[in-house]
Parts: structure tokens; sequence; C-alpha cells
């Protein structure tokens, strides 16, 4: 069986209907670069998933960051990606312009070196993310207890996938088996999929990143219909969780509940720093508003697999990457951005 | 944010490891996964997340033979 011959079994297909959710931004990003749903047959369907960091953040979080990026002697330290979603009013985009402080950075890291050179500003990081983010923020905290930095705080908006495809599965969604994210579960391991695979009689397939590799995950999925399989094709993970991440996160987080937006409060699906590390946090609890800036966005639809962007009436009319009115038209792993671009 | 390409170990201080992405270099933190020069690696926002293996061709090709016979 080699890639031709996947591709040929896709195209032809016959069997019954099947839709896969690929859980994963920058697997939606690849999907629809490498025009993966032109070469399936219309018996198979994709629809893509919460997981893109940004997408699924609410705006009472985007609002908070927003007064702190005004505040007096206060700096925002964030991803590029957020500096556009739109909070209940503005983006950190319109605060900059209105005078703001707010700094891009490529690594959380960064913030250690910015903190050192001025310790009269408190730098606040906008800690977004999932399971490959989280233990960056842990290994970040080390280094502010060690180097004793006292001018840097996080605020958090953690989420954990799991409960999030749980939830999914029990309120939303009717898909016949997932794609798998392998950068995720390089960290989280594969057998973080075992008990939602038996507990839905679902297969999960861990997949890579490039066209050949989501392929073959299609293809695998395909094959196990039916069943209750976790089948890992991403080599560089394994069915453990990368034990350095774990420790490292376990010593600074705890499992809390988790706002998604336009899916609600689910339980336990994020992480909070633990109680002894309250001064590190930024008011990171309770940030549960969720308000889009246009009421027309169905965003919550769109990251939940139940709508398509073109669904949307605003999508390429009034929402454009340069007018964005919801978080899916934002960032590279939105949906709606994908769907616009390709 | 979660976009990995892999890059090349050329040295390693510590918890600090220098990649080599066609020429140009980033520092990325090593704290979760052993790696050492030569080694390549993936890098997610400033953190080494994986170190990538030669034999994942010949796994895959198992993994479909067995599918195959589904
Ligand atoms: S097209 Fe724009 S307004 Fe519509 S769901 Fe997507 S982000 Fe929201």
């Amino acid at each position: 069986m080699d890639i031709n011959d996947i591709k040929i079994f896709l195209r032809e297909y016959g069997g019954r209907k099947l839709t896969f959710m690929e859980v994963c931004g920058t697997h939606t990003a690849s999907i629809r670069e490498s025009g993966i749903p032109s070469l399936l047959s219309e018996n198979i369907r994709l629809i893509s998933g919460p997981g893109c960091p940004v997408c699924v953040t609410v705006s009472g979080y985007i609002d908070r960051l927003c007064e702190l990026s005004v505040k007096e002697s206060t700096c925002v330290v964030t991803f590029g990606d957020m500096i556009r979603v739109p909070g209940s009013k503005k983006s950190l985009a319109d605060m900059k312009a209105l005078g703001g402080n707010i700094k891009m950075v490529y690594s959380p890291f960064e913030i250690l070196d910015l903190a050192k050179k001025d310790a009269d500003t408190n730098y606040i990081f906008a800690a977004v993310g999932f399971e490959t983010t989280t233990p960056i923020y842990a290994l970040l905290l080390e280094k502010i207890i060690e180097e004793k930095i006292e001018n840097i705080k996080l605020l958090t908006a953690l989420k954990t996938m799991p409960a999030a495809i749980d939830h999914l599965c029990k309120y939303g969604i009717t898909a016949d088996g997932f794609i798998a994210p392998g950068n995720v579960t390089v960290i989280s391991g594969a057998d973080s999929y075992l008990e939602l695979s038996n507990k839905y009689h679902l297969p999960f397939v861990v997949s890579g990143f490039s066209a050949q590799e989501l392929l073959s995950s299609i293809y695998a999925l395909v094959k196990l219909e039916g069943k209750a399989r976790v089948l890992n094709l991403y080599g560089a993970a394994k069915k453990e969780a990368n034990a350095k991440a774990k420790e490292k996160v376990s010593k600074f987080f705890e499992p809390a509940d988790a706002v998604w937006r336009g899916m609600g409060k689910i339980e336990n699906s994020g992480l909070l720093l633990k109680n002894e590390y309250s001064k590190y946090d930024a008011g990171s609890a309770d940030l549960t508003a969720d308000h889009a800036k246009n009421s027309g966005c169905i965003c919550g639809k769109i990251i939940t697999g139940q709508k398509e962007p073109e669904n949307c009436p605003l999508f390429a009319k009034i929402c454009t990457p340069e007018n964005p009115q919801g978080a899916c038209m934002i960032s590279g792993e939105g949906t709606c951005f994908n769907h616009y671009k390709n | 944010m979660c976009i990995a390409t892999p890059g090349l170990v050329i040295s390693v201080n510590g918890d600090i490891a220098q990649i080599d992405y066609n020429g140009s270099i980033v520092t990325a933190n090593r704290g979760i996964v052993d790696c050492k020069k030569g080694d390549y690696v993936l890098v997610h926002a400033g953190l080494i997340i994986q170190k990538l293996s030669s034999n994942e061709a010949s796994d895959m090709l198992d993994i479909f033979n067995e599918l195959g016979e589904l």
C-alpha cells in the first residue's frame, strides 16, 4: 500500500458516509493548503474542531488583557496571533493604537529579558495554549523563581483537549473518528485518547502534518470505522506522555473548569496556577464572559464542527482577514481564515 | 502558534540549545527533551518538544500492512 493506492482508495470510496474531525488548527491549515477535501470521495467529509488556542479564547480574557495594557507601569506580552482577536469591544491592536503597552514575542521565554531590563514595569504574559504550550509556562515559572524576578505574571487561558472532545461527543457532533495532532500527542501521549475512544467507540489516529501523513490518517480512519482504537501514525509520539513535561506542568498547574468560546464552561478542561504560585497569576480565574463583537458571528458553531464558514452570512463579505469579525478569521489556524485563503 | 519545523541542534549549554534553521540560528529550551549536537528537533514557541527519529518510515509500513488486512 503506497500513497497512490491510498489516494485511489479515498477518491473511490463508496461506503457509508463518514465524517472525521481534525481537532488541531495546524491540521486544518495543512488540509486546506494541500487541497485534501478535493481528493476525497463525497462520502468522506472533514470537519474542524476546537484546536486553535486563539479561536477558543473568550472575550472576557481579551478584555482583561486590554485593561492591563493601559494600566500604569504594565506591559502585556503576547504571541502575535492574539493581537487582533476581538474582545467584547476592543482588541489588543486597538489598545495599542490608543497607547496601550503591548509587546509581541515568538517565545514566552523572551519575557525574561524584557523584565530584567526594565524592573519598574510589570510584565504580564498572555499565556494561552494547549498541552504543547503549557510546559513552556512551567519552565518559564521555574526560571522566574530561580532568578528571583519579581515583575512577571501570567494571565492564563490554558486548555486541555480530551475534556473538550468529550464535551463535543456528548452534546454536539456526530463524528466517525478523530485526527489527533502529532505535536500535542508527543507531549500528552497517544494513550490520552484511549478513554474517549473506548467511551464513544470511535477511532483516533495520531497524525503528522504533511499531505501524505494526513491522507494516510484519513485512510486509517476509514479502515478503522466503528472500532474503538487509537492508532499512532506519528513516529515521534509515544503511548505515554512526556514524563518531564508532565512533571513540570503538574508542579505549577492544577486542573480547573475552563470556558471555551462558543462552547461554554467545560468541567476540568483547563489548568490554573496552583494556590502556592498565585503571586504569579494576574487574575486568570473567572474570566468567563463570552460576547462576540459581531452578534452575527457563528464562531462557536464553527469550532465545534456544526457549521462551515460558508454557512456564516458574514463570511468573505463583512468578515475577511483584513477586517475580521471573529477569532476564527484571525489566526493562521482558524477555520474561517483557512477557508478564506484556500 | 503551533507551527513546528525541524531544525538542527548545533550546540547545547545546560537547558539551552542553539538550533540552525537553514542558516538562521535560534535559541530554544531543552528542558523536556534530551537532545545533543547533531539531532534534528521540533521547536514550539521556543521549546524543543521532540527529537525526530529515523525509523519512523519503517514503523508506518508495518502499520499499513496491518490496516490492509482489515
Ligand atoms: S466568518 Fe467571521 S463572523 Fe463568520 S464565523 Fe467566521 S469569524 Fe465569525
